[in-house]
Formats: structure tokens, sequence, C-alpha cells
């Protein structure tokens, strides 16, 4: 029988909200170091923190999204560390009483529909950042120091790195849906715990490790790939897995071990008596629900019955809000909707991520969201469309499309001025058939000889004269016909 | 034109209607504090720091206000000084410990925002035991406070400054805080009053925090009169306090009667027995007697789950604490040692060498009920204790309009008697923590001397009530006050002022 991974994720997420959670402070990420702080978020003495109430907003929103029960009364926890980052000492957290418990999502994998519980998302403050200079020794930014996060739990009910990655993927859809969060892991504003432990079928759990503050997708699954085959190693060699936080290196693909958990800190969490109880009412609880857009999950249905999406076609269009606007924007002008969709599951996606890789070379930041997609819904409607019905064949619309991210126009005028329709009558494509077949007399003789596989070179002769304009369809009608003549 | 001796002498009342009659004006009060000071605080050390120049600024723009007619408040001019413990923009608060000697504050707490608001003259800062932790102002780092009726005793704590510069004529008022009876411990073995408000009367914004849930700023004055004043300018609602309770009321005009006639006062029998000296229990029942005779019903009532209350209350003051005073860490601003091997080594030193013997106790004991195993048998069980008091006042105080005990159980005690026996030390805070652990406001006020130990010393009575009946406690108090005289001929303002004369 074979070792099965399990995994529980814990993810924090940073809300965008104006404000930070116990103070006026700004949130915006990349300000100045401590240009947005106060005495209340420096934990200056004397300073007492005060709720934001846009916070617990948020947090029920984030809450309804994800199927919890939401709680009427919550509460905030003192969780007491020392740690230079956190200039109170302690976190304000939710540990008794968090706001949600009780959800779930689903996610679509290769073997079909998956069902991962959420335990619990609590309410607490971020902590500040260290930043670590060589010459000028440790020092602290306390900008982030008071942001808001929600820490969603998961139940242990995940299998493989794909799932985690799914289930983080969707968590982001679903929190980029509701307009909680921007969950970008670039910017820190989505981070992510890994708890695994192995088994094997029909057998309990074994004892979990804890990899804390994975950054990007890439990350989590290379992360779980190497500790899942790490722990299966060492049982395998009949070692006992100790209960630890372990460090995942990205140069060498490895976990270590960072603290055991008999080293680990007694938080010695107590009730916050600067805090009050967390109240929502029932009229709360009925406006925040109301508030709440269609979901990923509704759209993909909705997009696979009405333009016939493939459920994998309409789960990546809906993988994040705005992708999922723009779409909707785009199918709603087009003729073909799903000319709309194959065209951006295929060249637009490859171009959004060159444009990524590039970026990342060159050490610059990426456009994120809809910055990422330089073209108006309408004129890559307009593409499709001039695709769907062959009057510009693929090549031509992947050069379009190329064109059109580098400076956005409409592909109608930009395919006249560059003369990039297709060319479909017969006497244009014949005197190409022709002139292929005169200029490489070799190739057609070894095809009347029965090489016939040689037909495919002289189709590119042909679509080179026609400088890749031609309906190639048709083209390669002609060109068999006048093979096959004599 | 009158002495500095005779200035330093009137109460806040006096000194508002010479202020507003003309009489007098904010320079000569505040030079006539500032000489007393000068005078008394070498033997005294009530004042940590004085604001001088500052005070004498804010006296002349007070003056300048009244004249051309446009004074900010009936209290306009009118001296006042505050515990170490809250903050004052530009200027040091080091809540009397080593940790926070050069800490300047960038920003005023809420009550200081608002005595400024209301014209009041900021006469300087003063000594505490160190971090609000102590009954005698002997765990300062700046040196033991002296109480002015007996310069050998204590002037009780934690806010011993406060009390020892309000009965020395050194400053008329002063604001103190009061986590488990450090207003009222202290004004009773100074013989002036004291008040402890309704938990969230008073922001706490600015104050630097010793135990947040039983934390609450009060006035120490003269009389009673003198505090529903100061009151009045520093209780209400704060949005930077989400304790800060909305509901109570922010406004204390007394009742003028002095016949105490449809008010019962019960008095619970557990807070007269063991434990209490016999001097003090005869002085507080002659002060039961003298209610009954200005027309009050006096009770006995009881509340079962009393002797809980210490242990509750320093189980649940510890744990707060120790989370608290976690900031202090040498890290971002306070006392860092200066060298140190790693990051462990700064907090650990910085800590061990900024923090004085009681406040590493208390931190320590806190840290303990809280921590994983030990926290169900210590910091639940003392909640639960403390929603007992909670209930058993609520049922008492349902048929009383207030509760009469002892402050606390003995007359000021000698500077150094009680400081190798801290139990001795927490017993002192029998009668005052009740009403921290229940929100409850509770006024101190002196009631007679009493002879004890061979010397002849203030005594305190408290009254406590329910939480929106300070108005009815300070009516009480002040009605006691005008009949019985508590400090008429006993008070050492002669022997005390005798030297303040002008420069």
């Amino acid at each position: 029988m074979s070792w099965e991974m399990v995994i529980g994720l814990e993810t924090h997420v940073e809300l965008s909200t104006q404000s930070k959670i116990f103070c006026g402070c700004r949130t915006d990420f990349g300000a100045e170091p401590n240009t947005h702080v106060c005495p209340v978020c420096m934990a200056l003495p004397g300073a007492l923190p005060v709720f934001n109430e846009k916070v617990l907003t948020y947090a029920a929103m984030a809450g309804y999204a994800l199927n919890c029960h939401v709680h009427h009364v919550s509460r905030f926890d003192r969780k007491n560390y020392f740690y230079p980052d956190l200039p109170k000492a302690y976190q304000i957290s939710q540990f008794y009483r968090p706001i949600c418990e009780h959800g779930h999502l689903t996610v679509q994998t290769a073997a079909g529909e998956r069902k991962i519980g959420i335990t619990r998302i609590h309410i607490e403050e971020d902590a500040g950042k260290l930043v670590h200079d060589e010459k000028q020794g440790t020092m602290l930014d306390m900008n982030r120091c008071g942001v808001p996060l929600i820490e969603i739990v998961s139940e242990p009910d995940i299998r493989s790195a794909e799932e985690a990655v799914l289930y983080l993927r969707k968590v982001r859809a679903i929190l980029t849906y509701i307009g909680v969060s921007d969950c970008r892991m670039n910017e820190g504003s989505l981070r992510c715990d890994v708890n695994l432990s192995i088994h094997k079928a029909g057998e309990p759990f074994g004892t979990r490790t804890e990899m804390k503050n994975l950054n990007s997708f890439q990350s989590v699954e290379r992360a779980i790939q190497a500790e899942f085959e790490r722990q299966v190693a060492a049982v395998e060699a009949g070692e006992e897995i100790v209960q630890e936080t372990r460090r995942y290196d990205q140069k060498t693909g490895k976990t270590s071990s960072m603290r055991r958990k008999e080293n680990s800190a007694d938080y010695r969490y107590f009730p916050d008596p600067d805090l009050p109880e967390v109240r929502l009412t029932d009229d709360e609880m009925a406006r925040i629900r109301a508030a709440i857009p269609a979901l990923p999950d509704e759209r993909r249905d909705s997009y696979m019955n009405t333009y016939g999406l493939s459920a994998y076609a309409a789960e990546q269009l809906t993988a994040e809000r705005w992708l999922a606007e723009y779409f909707e924007e785009a199918a709603s002008v087009a003729k073909t909707p799903i000319a709309v969709a194959n065209l951006m599951q295929g060249e637009v996606f490859a171009l959004m991520s060159a444009r990524a890789t590039e970026a990342e070379k060159q050490g610059r930041t990426a456009p994120e969201g809809r910055e990422s997609l330089p073209i108006a819904p309408k004129n890559l409607a307009q593409l499709a469309d001039m695709m769907a019905d062959g009057r510009v064949n693929s090549s031509m619309g992947k050069k379009i499309v190329a064109a059109l991210f580098v400076e956005d126009q409409q592909p109608e005028a930009y395919a006249a001025a560059h003369e990039l329709f297709t060319v479909g009558d017969d006497t244009a494509l014949l005197a190409a058939v022709s002139q292929a077949m005169e200029s490489n007399p070799d190739m057609v003789e070894s095809y009347r000889k029965g090489k016939t596989n040689v037909e495919k070179a002289l189709m590119g002769k042909a679509m080179a004269i026609t400088r890749g304009k031609a309906d190639a369809q048709r083209l390669a009608d002609l060109l068999r016909q006048a093979l096959t003549e004599e | 034109m009158r002495s500095y001796a005779e200035i330093c002498r009137l109460t806040v009342r006096q000194l508002m209607d010479a202020l507003s009659s003309g009489s007098l004006t904010s320079v000569e009060i505040t030079e006539g504090y500032l000489a007393s000071i000068a005078a008394q605080n070498g033997t005294i050390n009530a004042f940590l720091e004085v604001y001088e120049a500052d005070a004498r600024n804010e006296a002349a723009a007070s003056d300048a206000r009244r004249a051309e007619g446009n004074p900010l408040s009936p209290l306009d001019g009118i001296p006042i000084a505050l515990k170490d413990n809250m903050l004052v923009a530009g200027h040091t608060c080091a809540c009397a410990s080593r940790m926070l000697q050069d800490f300047v504050s960038p920003y005023d707490a809420t009550v200081t925002q608002r005595l400024r608001a209301a014209g009041m003259v900021i006469l300087g800062r003063l000594n505490m035991d160190e971090f609000a932790m102590g009954s005698s102002n002997e765990n300062s780092a700046f040196g033991v406070c002296r109480n002015p009726w007996a310069t050998d005793r204590v002037p009780g704590g934690s806010s011993g400054g406060a009390a020892a510069a309000v009965a020395a004529g050194m400053v008329p008022a002063a604001l103190g805080s009061d986590t488990g009876g450090s207003i009222r411990q202290p004004a009773s073995f100074c013989g002036v009053t004291g008040v402890k408000p309704a938990y969230g009367n008073v922001s706490r914004y600015g104050l630097v925090a010793f135990a947040s849930s039983l934390d609450q700023i009060g006035p120490l004055c003269k009389t009673a009169e003198d505090a529903a004043l100061i009151m009045g300018v520093i209780a209400g609602h704060d949005r930077r306090d989400a304790t800060s309770d909305a509901a109570l009321p922010t406004r204390f005009g007394l009742d003028a009667r002095d016949d105490l006639t449809g008010l019962t006062i019960g008095l619970p029998k557990e807070c007269f027995g063991e434990g209490l000296s016999m001097p003090v229990y005869h002085a507080v029942m002659a002060a039961a007697e003298a209610l009954r005779a200005m027309g009050a019903k006096v009770v006995d009532v009881s509340i079962p789950s009393l002797p809980y209350a210490l242990s509750a209350y320093y189980v649940l003051s510890s744990a707060e604490a120790s989370s608290n005073l976690a900031r202090f860490d040498g890290v971002r601003y306070g006392y860092r040692v200066k060298e140190y091997a790693d990051l462990d080594e700064l907090y650990r030193r910085s800590r061990e060498e900024g923090f004085g013997l009681e406040v590493k106790r208390r931190i320590m004991l806190g840290t303990f009920a809280l921590s994983s195993g030990y926290q169900d048998q210590y910091y639940q069980k003392a909640q639960q204790a403390r929603e007992l008091l909670r209930h058993e006042f609520g049922l008492a105080l349902a048929g009383c309009d207030a509760l009469l005990t002892p402050v606390a159980p003995t007359c000021a005690y000698r500077l150094g008697e009680k400081t190798a026996d801290p139990m001795q030390m927490y017993m002192g805070d029998l009668y005052t923590v009740p009403a921290n652990l229940t929100g409850l406001p509770c006024v101190s006020v002196p009631c007679g001397l009493a002879e004890e130990d061979g010397a002849s010393l203030p005594v305190g009575m408290s009254l406590t009530g329910a939480r929106e009946s300070l108005q009815t406690l300070l009516s009480i108090a002040s009605a006691y006050e005008q009949r019985q005289k508590p400090n008429a001929g006993i008070h050492p303002y002669d022997r005390l002022l005798k030297g303040v004369t002008k420069a």
C-alpha cells in the first residue's frame, strides 16, 4: 500500500481596508518605512486599540463566501510572545471565539470535484517587517503592524500538492471576487502555512510538521512534495517524525528543521481586556450576505451552460474576479463567445505569463490583475469573431493579439493596415499552389511517386507565398486537387 | 492679597471662586504652589519633576484669557499634577521606573487633553510605586515618598505622590490611577479625598497600562466637592478607549443638603472582621454613626465571596500586567542594556535591569497564572470569583445606595515596615480591590484620626455604589465632610506650610 499525504493549510490574508485594524493609519503597501504609524500601532505606552468595524464586515463576508457559520459574537484574545516585529509583544487575535467556523470550498481536480473543509476563520493583526541590512544591521519597519488579517484554517482534507494549490487558488478567487483582499502573494497579502503528515489508507494520520510563510503557489507545491518525500523516506528508514516547524529552502528544494515543539512558545492566550466583544446583528448579517457578488463556482456553472465552455475552461476563466468580469464583458459583445474563451486561454494567457517572466528577469514588478491584460474587452471580442469567421486565420490572429498587447487598437483596422486578412479567393490561392509546385518540382515528383507526406512541406511553401494569410483549409484542398490531377 | 501659605490651604472650589472674583490670579496661585513644592519636596519627594517654566506660561496665558473674559472653564488657571503614569506630550513619563526614565511622550493622554481644554495648569509629575505596583510608594525607582502627616511613614500607594502632594498643600488637586486601591488607600493614609470612578468613566488612553480591566484614573483632592469638579473635567466618553462607557455620567453637581434621609448605607460584615485594626474599626463605625445621625439608614449586608477578592485580584492584575509590560523590551524605547550577545540577552537583561523587584514579581506571577496547564486553575478561577463578586455586589446594592467599609485595615505604617513581606503588603488591599474587580465607583473620604502605633494618623472610609452612582457617593461624602469637618484642627498645614513664603 502506498503512502498518502494529509495536508491542512493555514492561509493568512491581508484585508484591503483603507485603515489598520486598531488605529487610523493607512494600510498601503510599499510606503516609506515607518511613515504609516502612530502611538497605537507602534505600541507606545498608554496607547489603546479601537477596532475598525470594516474589518468585521470583511471577515464576515469572507466567512459567508466560504460557506461558514458566522457568529453573532466573537472576541479578541492576546497571543503573547516576544519578537522585534511585534511591538506590543502580543498579537491581538481571536483564539477562543473566532468569528467564523465550519465552512468549506470545492475544487476541480483531474479526478473530479473535491470538497475541502474550513475549520475556522479568525481576525488578527499583522506584525511589522524586519529588514536586514549588512551595514546597519536589522531594522524594523512598522508600517505593516496592525494591518488587518484573516487566518483561514482548513481541515486536514487535502491529499496532494495539486489540491493544495487548487485550494489556495480557489481561496484567492473567492476573496478577490468579494473584494476583501487583493491576495497578492508577491506583496505578502496572501501567505500560507502548510501542515503535513503521512499515512497509509485506513490508518491513522502520522505526526505532522508545519512549514511557515510560503509565499508563492510554486513554493507551496514544491515544499509539499519535498516534505512528503522526506517524511516517507524517514518513516521507511524507521525514523520517527517529530512535531516541529520546518523551513522550505527554495534554492535547495529541501525542508529543514526550525523549531521543535518542546521549544515552542506558550502563547498564554487570554481575552484582550482593552477590547469589548464584537457583535453582529441579524440585520448586519443580512446586509453583508446581500453584498456578496456571484462567486466563481456559480459563474463557472453559468459559463458552461450559457456559452458551452468546458468545466476546465470555465474554472480557468473564473479564477479571478477581474478575469471573469473581463471575459463576461468581451463575451457580451462577441458573436462567438466561445472563441473569446479559446483566445483568452490560449494566446492571451501565454502572452500574460511571458510578460510576467520578462518583468521578473528584469527585476521589475509585473503588472497584476486587470493591468496584466492591456487589451480592451471589445477589441479582444472583435478579434475572436474575426478568427471564428475565418477572416483571419489562427497564425494571423496570434500576430494581432501580440500587436494589441503592445498597443491596444481595433483589430479590424490593424488587420486592414497590415493586410492580414485571410486570402480566401480561389484565384489567389491557385496561383500560390501553382507557384509552389513549379518552384519545387522534386517534391511534386516525390508525391506522385507515393511519398505523400511531402504534401505538408508543399503546403508550407504555398502558405508562405500568401505570407501566412491563406485560408488554410481551402489552400490544402486546392493543393491536394492539383497534386492528384493529371 | 493672600500669603502663599494661605493659598496652599485653599480648596479647588475656593480657588475657583477667587479667580472668578478676581481676588487671585492664576499666576499668584501657581507661584504659591511652586513655592510650596520648592519648600517641601526635598522632604516629601512627592514630585518627580516640576514643570516650572510651562506652568508659569500656562498660568499667565490663563490670566490673559480671564482678563479678556474668555476663560476656558471655571477651573481655568487652577494647578493640578499628574501621577507619573499619564502622558504629557514633550515630557518624560517614567512610571517611576528605570525602564522608562528617559521616555519622553510624543502625545497627550486624553485626561491631559481634557485638563488643558479646561485651562488647568499642569505643575508636574508625581511619585508612585513603579508601574503602579505597590501600596506604599516604596517601589519607586526614584526614592520613597513620605507621608506629610508623619514623615517616617509611607503615604500609601501606588498614587503616594499624588496623595502626599495634595495633603501637603503642594498642589490643590492631583490625578492618580487606581487598579486595586491605588487612589483610595493613599488618600486614606494622607487624609485626603480620593475617587476611583466606575470603570469606563474616565478614558485610559495615555495611561500606561498596569491591568487594563481594572485601571481607572481619578482625582485626589482636599474635599469631595473638589473631586466632583475635577471629575467634571476628566470624565466622559473617548472614542480612543474602547472600554470607555458613554452611558456613565459626566456631570457631578452635588446635592447641597446635608440631610441623608431616604438613603440606605450598607455595612458588609465581611469587612469588619479579622485583620482590621481596632482604631480604624472604631473610626469607621463612628462615621457610620455620624451618617445615621444625618438621617441615613444604616444596615448590615453580606458579600459572601469577599474573602476571594484579594486572591482573584492578584491573579488577574498580575496576568494582565505580564502582558501589558511585555512591550518594554528594550527594542524601540525605554531602557536597553548596553552590551548583549543576541536578541534573547537583549530582552532578558534589559528587563532584568530596567524593572524593579516588585514589578518582576508580578510579571512572573502573571506569566505563571496564564501559562498552559495552570490557566484553568488560576486565571479562569479568578475570573469566576470576579463574576461572583459582581453578582453579589449587585444584590447588596439593590437594597443600598452605598456600601461603607474601611479603605485600609490600618493607618499609614512606617517606611520599611512591610517591604520584607509582600504578602503582608498585599493584605492591605483587602477592602479596595472589590471596586476594581466589579468596576464600581468608590470614594475614599477622611473620617478623622486614629491613635495607632503611638501616632495620631488619618483614617479613611470607603463608599461604594452602583455603576452610575458616583454623584450620590460624592454627595454623601461632601455632606459628611461639611458636617463632620474630619480634618478641621488636626491637619498639619501650619507645620507644613510654615516655610512657604514669597522668595
